[in-house]
């Protein structure tokens, strides 16, 4: 009894220890979105390229599809833009892009210079639908299932490796599943 | 004399630096006004890690705090605006999480140290007391033990 209490001390250092190696490596500023599981938000909002046309939730039907939120005002943007063409162009992923505390006009000049990877864009200037759901920052890309729930949220940029070792596993598990 | 003007000047306009998070808000009483700000210190930003939303200026800061303000004017109670905010958010925004199984070393941490730590009090205490004053320090065989050591047999083999 007394030898074993000699090495308690050692016990709780190792059992804290492993508690707090577990944390080394995670990016606390990304964060599991709250609607993981939970139907797109409804909303009520114009197409960017079409300011008469509205569009609504039910866009989300029918297929597995990314919703990408950009701005023109966001860097990190620009640098994922080339690998959304990428996706849309070569792997025929069906994106749709929600033009987030934005302006028609820059964000046109931006789509119309870099290519459009969007198969729809949602105008969302006030940031309404973002505010929804949950968008602190941009690029956020969330993975929507053929019924419309969010399956998955990603921060930050995509690239070749997010894609192959984050999305496509995601989109497969949700293709399995649905 | 120019030189104190101009430190002057400098002074007078950093008044608006200080007061730039203040966002113009009307509030019908002061009882109002505290109830925001008590709303507003006790959710966390998503974009800044350790600051309420009242302290910072992200933009998505202050929607927030529009969010709390416009949900207060219709009349939302504190748990529906916290509530509204967690189901966008999650539960990272509440700087006081719920208590609930995920929750419960992190409140239950502080009672379990206090318990703890008074549980050992108690065993050194029963102890003492049930060996009396005059037990003595050591037992027969530890004492044997320090005899046999003192006397230098035991220099070669330690244990």
């Amino acid at each position: 009894m007394k030898r074993f209490l000699l090495f308690l001390p050692l016990l709780v250092a190792v059992v804290i220890g492993v508690v707090l190696f577990a944390g080394i490596g995670k990016d606390p500023t990304k964060l599991e979105s709250a609607l993981v599981g939970k139907p797109v938000p409804e909303f009520r909002l114009r197409d960017l390229h079409n300011p008469d046309a509205m569009l609504d939730q039910s866009l989300f039907r029918g297929e597995v599809t990314l919703l990408n939120v950009w701005g023109t005002w966001c860097p990190a943007c620009r640098d994922e833009h080339d690998d959304l063409m990428w996706l849309a162009e070569e792997k025929g992923v069906a994106i749709i892009g929600l033009n987030y505390k934005d302006n028609r006009e820059d964000a046109l000049v931006w789509l119309d210079r870099l290519g459009d990877p969007y198969r729809k864009t949602i105008y969302d200037p006030k940031g309404t639908l973002g505010f929804d759901l949950g968008v602190y920052g941009a690029p956020e890309t969330f993975v929507i299932d053929a019924d419309g729930v969010v399956r998955y949220r990603h921060v930050g940029v995509i690239n070749e490796t997010v894609w192959e070792q984050t999305l496509l596993p995601v989109i497969n598990d949700v293709r399995g599943n649905g | 004399m120019i030189r104190i003007a101009f430190m002057a000047l400098v002074v007078l306009l950093a008044g608006p630096a200080i007061a730039q998070v203040a966002d113009v808000y009307e509030f019908d009483s002061r009882a109002q006004e505290q109830r925001y700000q008590n709303l507003i210190a006790e959710l966390r930003c998503p974009k800044c890690q350790n600051q309420n939303i009242a302290d910072s200026n992200a933009p998505i800061s202050k929607d927030m705090r529009a969010e709390v303000y416009r949900m207060m004017k219709d009349g939302a109670s504190n748990e529906a605006i916290v509530e509204a905010l967690v189901a966008r958010f999650g539960e990272f925004v509440r700087y006081k999480p719920e208590f609930d199984s995920r929750t419960f070393l992190l409140w239950a941490t502080p009672a379990l140290a206090v318990l703890g730590g008074l549980l050992v009090v108690t065993v050194v205490v029963v102890r003492s007391r049930r060996d009396g004053p005059d037990a003595p320090a050591l037992s027969k065989e530890e004492k044997a033990r320090v005899d046999e050591m003192l006397a230098g047999g035991d220099q070669d083999r330690p244990s």
